[in-house]
């Protein structure tokens, strides 16, 4: 009876972890800006599901407030922090001119969290818990497509929430190899995740005062020249 | 108990930086509070030399010779470059309404700072240094024009990104840890105790991800290009901060975190360490040649010492080890005078391009002795401490039989020492344009150079006896013994 319950729990988190990668590539292929968030938030409900689900199964208290901690900060505290630093009109925008279009950026994903899998391919052999095959390699896969957003999206926001994408992802891996982490630093960490939203977000703000533009990747006045000898 | 009040000192201050009555006050508590704070480090590790190691809460707060050495070094350049704030920060800010607010930040950026290395668990130090960056963030762009935001959004975002991973890399370490059947809370002394038995794949995997986390924030090649660009936008303090001891920071987690791996029988990456290291110093030499910016010049001379150290910890020695403590502390010291030296030829003359800045020796002596007593120093000519820490580096390479890495080491030290001498000799000498006007420099701004300068001078010629045993007992602990 026992292992039947763990069994399905086991394939439940499975499926969870199906969610967040789908979560991951729908970020990749939204242009609204509006809509990447939505799907951060969403991500970070199924990450605290994942949390709750082997919290429950491994009878541990941790985990179970890990997945209290990661809802709190990630699906309620950031957006209405983000809400209040900055402008409405920024989450009405959509992303015109990406670098990469949006078919290729989805295939880049898809190899990408292939790449994932075959990278932790030979360490999750230390370990016999089907919970780690599955969320090592998935987390992994949401760093890595989190990073890729980063580098190819062009607002600000969205390079914000590739940035806590990216963290979603790390903690996926986490709660299934460091269950039992210390809950201060658990607690450390979610604050640590809130305050890269309000830095992120008044830096965002005064850019836009300032500058005038939150395409942050068109700001590149610094650079090295070549020095003329004179 | 000393040693919970010395990293608690600077967030106090940020505490009564924001409150209203105090606000026009910040720089005297600022000041007052970093130099408590310094004088109770300078006590914290008499008691490391006398006991070994200071405990400040049984295995979340814990000071080795290696961690009472960085404390001491961030207590130092967070001090002075608070005192050196004061009239720089009046004169040349645009931004004197908001300045309450720049020191609260700038207190938490020294808390964040000073509570890195005091830390006994890893995982908490990730916190830490994730702290150390978000600080510093807004500071890059206090002056609020567009190229200081640029500079600071390039910052965030690169430095970041590295958040994650090396988030993730702790987790590994973690699990590394757990399997090796260590206790809940794992500390650096319980990860040196289970290195043996950890699975090297896990311990190997967990330092690549915080490698190339915390890398970034180090400023390390090819993750270095925010460096330059938030060391020339940021204000001069906050230069001073970052260059001097912010990218120390991170590589001291990177370095115990080395330590451990090395300590595992399987896991050799030394060699590695060196490469990478190597690559980063020639990088900053050949660009060395190419800046036009002076602040941007010592910024790549940071880049070189980070891959200097790196490089040292590398060959995996008793003599690198030494070499590679010798030269965090030296850098430190250094390059903070560095920069205040550059504020103060920025405050003399406002401006940043190396051509502009010509005669600077008829223009304000002061500001001219200062440099060139600096830049000889930066670029590691004799007498001063950095020639000591890189010719120690060189021999414990040739001892540790990495002749070839000594050989291209040797060789990019030189280019850089050109490099910098080629730039600053247009700075200092010649004639000035005659328009020029020029500011007398703050009396604050003088102090502070004053102050930096006398150990860069003294312990090149003579290392005091309790300095001596402190970085003996860092490079051991470095070592993992």
């Amino acid at each position: 009876m026992a292992s039947a319950q763990t069994q399905l729990i086991e394939g439940l988190n499975a499926l969870d972890a199906g969610l967040i990668l789908l979560t991951a590539f729908g970020m990749v292929a939204t242009r609204q800006v509006q809509g990447v968030m939505r799907f951060f938030i969403v991500q970070s409900i199924f990450l605290a599901i994942s949390a709750f689900l082997i919290g429950f199964n491994r009878g541990s208290i941790h985990l179970i407030a890990l997945g209290v901690i990661t809802i709190g900060a990630k699906a309620i505290a950031i957006p209405l922090v983000l809400k209040r630093t900055l402008p409405n009109d920024l989450y009405e925008r959509r992303e015109i001119n990406q670098v990469i279009n949006i078919p290729s950026s989805l295939l880049l994903a898809l190899l990408l969290a292939i790449a994932a899998e075959f990278l932790v391919g030979p360490l999750v052999s230390v370990s016999t818990d089907p919970v780690v095959h599955v969320n090592l390699p998935i987390g992994l896969a949401g760093i890595l497509i989190g990073a890729y957003s980063l580098v190819a999206r062009r607002e600000a926001i969205p390079q914000l929430v590739g940035i806590l994408a990216m963290e979603n992802g790390a903690f996926f891996a986490g709660v299934a190899i460091a269950s039992d982490l210390p809950l201060i630093a658990e607690f450390a960490i979610a604050i640590d995740v809130i305050l890269i939203a309000v830095v992120i977000g008044v830096l965002t703000r005064d850019i836009t005062r300032t500058v005038g533009t939150t395409e942050a990747a068109t700001m590149s006045e610094l650079k090295e020249e070549p020095y003329e000898w004179r | 108990m000393a040693l919970m009040v010395t990293v608690s000192l600077p967030l106090l201050a940020a505490l009564l930086c924001w409150i209203k009555p105090f606000r026009a006050f910040a720089w005297v508590l600022t000041v007052v509070c970093l130099t408590l704070s310094f004088a109770l480090a300078i006590f914290t590790a008499s008691r490391v030399l006398a006991d070994g190691i200071v405990i400040g809460i049984a295995r979340w707060f814990e000071a080795d010779g290696l961690s009472v050495l960085v404390i001491l070094l961030v207590s130092f350049v967070c001090g002075l470059a608070a005192i050196f704030a004061g009239g720089y920060m009046h004169h040349g800010s645009q931004q004197t309404t908001r300045l309450w607010w720049f020191y609260c930040n700038y207190n938490l950026l020294a808390f964040a700072l000073i509570i890195v290395p005091a830390f006994a668990s890893p995982n908490l130090v990730w916190v830490g240094v994730e702290l150390i960056t978000l600080f510093a963030i807004l500071l890059v762009g206090f002056e609020n024009t567009p190229t200081a935001l640029e500079a600071a959004w390039k910052y965030a975002i690169l430095t970041l990104m590295g958040a994650p991973i090396s988030l993730l890399g702790f987790f590994v370490l973690y699990w590394a840890y757990h399997i090796s059947g260590g206790g809940t809370v794992e500390t650096w002394r319980g990860l040196y105790a289970a290195a043996s038995t950890m699975p090297p794949n896990l311990l190997k995997f967990s330092f690549l991800l915080v490698f190339v986390g915390f890398g970034a924030k180090v400023g390390l090649a090819p993750m270095h290009t925010w460096l330059p660009d938030a060391h020339s936008q940021a204000p001069t303090p906050i230069c001073a901060v970052l260059s001097g001891i912010k990218t120390s920071v991170p590589l001291y987690a990177i370095l115990r975190l080395l330590s451990v791996i090395l300590a595992s029988p399987e896991a050799r990456i030394g060699n590695w360490m060196v490469v990478i290291g190597l690559f980063s110093v020639g990088i900053a030499a050949f660009l060395l040649f190419q800046v036009r910016d002076y602040k941007r010049m010592f910024a790549y001379s940071t880049v070189e010492h980070m891959g200097i150290i790196l490089t040292a910890a590398g060959f995996a020695t008793r003599g690198g080890e030494s070499g590679a403590v010798a030269q965090l502390m030296n850098h430190s010291i250094t390059k903070s005078l560095c920069f205040y030296t550059a504020g103060a030829v920025l405050v003399v003359l406002g401006t940043r391009q190396i051509r502009e800045v010509r005669g600077l020796f008829r223009l304000s002596p002061f500001a001219g002795g200062a440099l060139l007593l600096c830049s000889l120093a930066i670029a590691g000519a004799p007498p001063f401490p950095i020639f000591l820490s890189e010719f120690s580096i060189l021999s414990a390479g040739l001892r540790s039989g990495h002749n070839a890495a000594v050989i291209v080491l040797a060789i990019l030290i030189v280019l850089a020492f050109i490099a910098i001498f080629l730039q600053i000799n247009r700075m200092l000498f010649g004639n000035p344009e005659p328009a020029s006007t020029r500011v007398p420099l703050p009396a604050s701004v003088k102090t502070a150079i004053l102050i930096a300068a006398a150990p860069v001078v003294v312990l090149g010629v003579y290392i005091p006896g309790p300095v001596h045993s402190l970085m003996t007992l860092a490079a051991q602990q470095l070592g993992g013994h």
